[in-house]
This record gives C-alpha cells, sequence and structure tokens, in this order.
C-alpha cells in the first residue's frame, strides 16, 4: 500500500530528478535568449523570434516540470481548463492588438 | 473549510491514517487551479495593453534607455532558484518531514523576498529619475503589468509565511497539505507569466 502510493505520489508530484531537469532546462532557456539580446550577434527580426521560441518552450518546460500537468486521468480537467484558457488568451490578446493596429493605421492615416 | 475537507473525506470512507495523503482535497486544488486560470485572463489583459501601449513614449525614455538586462537576469535567477526549492519542499511534505518542509518553505521565501526587493528598487530608482507610470503611456503598462506579478509574489510571500507558521504550530495535517499543493500552483504559476514578463517587457523591449 505504501509502495502503491509512493509511486503514484511520484507520478504526479514529481521528484527531485524531475524538479532537477526542469530547473537545468529552465536555466538554458532563460540564458540563451537573454545572451542573444544581450550581445547581440544574430539579426533583430531573428532574434526576436528565437526569444519569442525560447519563451513558449520555457512556458512548456515549468508545466510539465513544475506544475506536472501530463496526461493522466487526474489530470485531464486541469489540462482542459489550461488549454480553454490558452484559447481565451489567444482570442484576446491576438485580437486586441489586431484591432488596435488597425485603429492606429486607419486613424493615422498612413 | 478543514471541516469541509474532513467530512469530505469521512463520508468517502477514507483511512485517516494516511494523514499525509495527497488527495486530502482534490477539488479544492481543481477549484485553485481554475482561479489561476482566471488569473491568467487577467495577465493576458494587461500583456494585451502594454503591448499596445509599448510604443508610445511621448517623449520619454523607451525600454532600451531604461532597462538593464543584467539586473533583470539576477531577478530572474532568484525567482527561479525559489521555484525548485519550493519542489524541494513539497517532496519533504509528501515524505512527512516538517523540519525540512520549513527550512525550504524558509529559502524560498528569502529568494522570493530577494525578487521583491529588487523590483521595489528598480521601480524606486526609475519613479526618482522621472520616470513613473504618469510619463507615458510605455511606463504606464510596464508599471501596471510588472507591477501586478509584483503584488502576486508579495501575496504569495505573505501565503508563504502563515503556512510556515501554521505547519509550525500544527505540523502537515490533509488540511497544511491541501494549502501547500494550492500554494505550489499558485508560486509555480507567478513564474510561468514573469517568463513571459521578461520576453515580452525586458527582451523585446531592449531589442
Amino acid at each position: 500500500m505504501a509502495n502503491a502510493h509512493n509511486s503514484h505520489a511520484a507520478h504526479s508530484h514529481g521528484s527531485v530528478k524531475s524538479y532537477g531537469i526542469g530547473f537545468v532546462l529552465s536555466v538554458i532557456l532563460t540564458i540563451i535568449p537573454f545572451g542573444l539580446v544581450m550581445y547581440p550577434s544574430l539579426p533583430k527580426e531573428m532574434t526576436l523570434w528565437i526569444i519569442v521560441a525560447f519563451a513558449a518552450i520555457q512556458v512548456l518546460v515549468h508545466l510539465v516540470y513544475f506544475l506536472h500537468l501530463d496526461r493522466s486521468a487526474e489530470q485531464r480537467w486541469n489540462v482542459t481548463a489550461f488549454a480553454f484558457t490558452a484559447m481565451v488568451i489567444a482570442f484576446l490578446v491576438g485580437l486586441a492588438l489586431w484591432i488596435m493596429s488597425s485603429i492606429h493605421t486607419v486613424m493615422m492615416a498612413h | 473549510m478543514s471541516n469541509l475537507v474532513m467530512n469530505a473525506d469521512a463520508a468517502h470512507g477514507h483511512d485517516h491514517g494516511h494523514d499525509d495523503h495527497h488527495d486530502a482535497g482534490p477539488m479544492t486544488v481543481f477549484g485553485f487551479w481554475l482561479y489561476l486560470m482566471t488569473d491568467c485572463i487577467l495577465f493576458a489583459s494587461l500583456f494585451a495593453a502594454y503591448a499596445v501601449l509599448s510604443n508610445n513614449f511621448a517623449g520619454g525614455p523607451s525600454g532600451h534607455d531604461i532597462f538593464e538586462l543584467d539586473y533583470v537576469l539576477g531577478e530572474t535567477a532568484l525567482l527561479l532558484f525559489s521555484s525548485i526549492t519550493f519542489g524541494f519542499s513539497m517532496l519533504a511534505m509528501y515524505k512527512g518531514k516538517k523540519n525540512a518542509v520549513l527550512a525550504w518553505l524558509a529559502i524560498t521565501f528569502l529568494f522570493g523576498l530577494g525578487f521583491i526587493g529588487m523590483e521595489v528598487n528598480e521601480f524606486h530608482h526609475l519613479i526618482a529619475e522621472g520616470f513613473g507610470p504618469q510619463r507615458s503611456g510605455f511606463l504606464s503598462g510596464f508599471f501596471t503589468l510588472v507591477g501586478t506579478h509584483g503584488l502576486h509574489v508579495t501575496s504569495g510571500l505573505i501565503w508563504m509565511g502563515v503556512m510556515m507558521y501554521q505547519i509550525n504550530k500544527n505540523g502537515l495535517s490533509a488540511t497544511t497539505n491541501t494549502r501547500m499543493s494550492c500554494l505550489s500552483l499558485f508560486w509555480h504559476f507567478l513564474d510561468v507569466v514573469w517568463i513571459c514578463v521578461f520576453t515580452v517587457v525586458y527582451l523585446m523591449g531592449t531589442l
């Protein structure tokens, strides 16, 4: 019983190893974009896309290794709620920026 | 609330010998997760507002002029360390090691306090130089977004202090475990928001 409980807990709550992996990945995914901006060596646009990509990957790393989202049954509703929220955020931010940039263009008559 | 949790356990015939059982309040933790999702939407709104205002300098400074990336990297490091030390606190909790939980919580608290101290210092310098939130649309968006994150971290620190007091006084119980699980989600969630802050505000602002 105790063993079954422990292995179950390790599954949904991580371990020293999983926190360690998450931490090391986060350090790498933080240092590279900071380095690229502090010591510019690539074209601006390429740097922009790289730092956005690294941020997206780091968010996923945190969700998996620190917030313990996975495909298990007990996490299903957490993942569902998160997916719905991600969709709302995409609409909210994407449409807000689209509308405001359109207004800017039209009002300034560029 | 503790009564509700205990009653729910009794109703389901749970074994109270498993006082450190992590499922003590799964609905409470799920409810807290839903609150965090609404908090995500709050932050998304602030990010959208910041993005819209981020080029409205009104003759004031741009991000390039006022952001110091090595300082921000230091803040980021403190928050990242606090994330892993909180993780160790949770691992100690599952093993029922009260003193280890308290020690890791204290370390996490200090990292968090260091982060807030650095942020307050940054804000103080900006305002002292005349670059407060009233200076331009860009700075209004900046102070609102970064300040809201800072207020969340401060709430997390107060919560952490209360948890240390409760665990020290009452020990580890199903109730404190549920509260720690919620705080864990909150703390790691704030780290996720900070990734977006340093990328969108500091890195893109300096680029």
